[in-house]
């Protein structure tokens, strides 16, 4: 019983193996990557536009309107990121319809390293938008005495976001690889439309809290003079 | 009972204890929070598209404590180290 695709190994030389999470995770880079191109090629700005083209304009504005709603004031400076982690693991969780896909997001690796990467990007929009001094001071709020607190959390919401999106992916792919040993015609197809459902549901909770982190990072504690422009 | 049938035994035990314990508090958060949204939506139909987003990021969290125990159980199961480590050594005996 495999517990996540690092143990489907396609390729082994020595040291390097070439296991299902890296070859689907390049898989799914690829396809977002070419797919993004290619639609991007040829862009119009009238009336008349190819359908991927309508395709991308509804995903990037509604994200768009999504982090703003989150409280970040100018979603494009944020949308490079929150945008790219929503539409990989949304696609890492569509792509399960693929016979012979497993989901890459369902290895702990490929979540803790997503999770890593709001760990580091938190303190960098944080650091851009209010400067060293004044993001290391709001981890003093509101006393000094909730400095390790805050650290303590920091720590551990990164670690809830891996967590979260790894049991939830792979509880889906256990349940349908169980049932198929049980009852292989209709049951498994339903928990592989649950496990569509709570996949893109998972997409959209680990953009949103790391939104929620980003801007809880960037909100101005104190009033800004109005001589301090930002550009 | 020698050390692989205590290890077993336990593992089986503690899985079985883990979901079933760790699924009742958030089923009953979950519950309490959906209630609670259908209730404000009810009053204000209007922010709707506020209320809902919120409810999906709190029951997420929520979902999440029940993931943690899911996970437990399951290494437990799938993964175990004390009983991959009884097993490696009880080969290691029967080899020699």
């Amino acid at each position: 019983m495999r517990l996540s695709p690092d143990q489907l190994i396609f390729w082994q030389h020595g040291f390097f193996k070439l296991n299902g999470t890296i070859v689907f995770t390049w898989g799914l880079m690829l396809v977002l990557a070419v797919g993004s191109k290619l639609i991007t090629r040829k862009l119009s700005t009238d009336l008349k536009r190819s359908r991927w083209q309508n395709l991308l304009e509804i995903v990037v504005t509604g994200i768009e309107k999504q982090i703003e709603d989150v409280g970040l004031k100018h979603p494009e400076k944020y949308i490079g990121f929150l945008g790219t982690l929503f539409l990989f693991v949304a696609l890492a969780a569509l792509c399960t319809i693929i016979p012979g896909y497993e989901p890459p997001t369902g290895s702990l690796s490929t979540t803790a390293a997503l999770a890593l990467c709001v760990f580091l990007a938190v303190p960098l929009f944080g650091i851009e938008e209010q400067g060293l001094g004044g993001y290391l001071k709001s981890y003093m709020e509101p006393t000094v005495i909730m400095l390790p607190f805050n650290i303590i959390s920091e720590l551990s919401r990164t670690l809830a976001l891996a967590v979260r999106l790894f049991g939830n992916m792979m509880s889906g792919a256990m349940i349908i690889a169980i049932l198929l040993t049980i009852t292989p015609f209709i049951f498994p197809i339903v928990m592989t439309l649950l496990g569509l459902l709570t996949g893109m549901v998972q997409a959209y909770i680990f953009s949103i809290l790391a939104a929620v982190y980003i801007a809880a990072a960037t909100r101005t504690r104190k009033p800004k003079p109005a001589l301090a422009i930002k550009t | 009972m020698d050390s692989i049938t205590i290890i077993a035994v336990v593992s089986i035990i503690t899985a079985g204890l883990t979901i079933a314990l760790g699924s009742i508090g958030p089923a009953l958060g979950e519950g309490r929070a959906v209630s609670t949204a259908l209730t404000s939506l009810a009053q204000q139909p209007d922010a709707s598209a506020t209320i809902t987003r919120t409810l999906f990021v709190g029951l997420a969290m929520i979902e999440s404590i029940a993931i943690y125990c899911f996970v437990v159980s399951m290494i437990l199961i799938f993964a175990n180290p004390f009983w991959n480590h009884v097993i490696a050594g009880a080969a290691k005996v029967a080899g020699k």
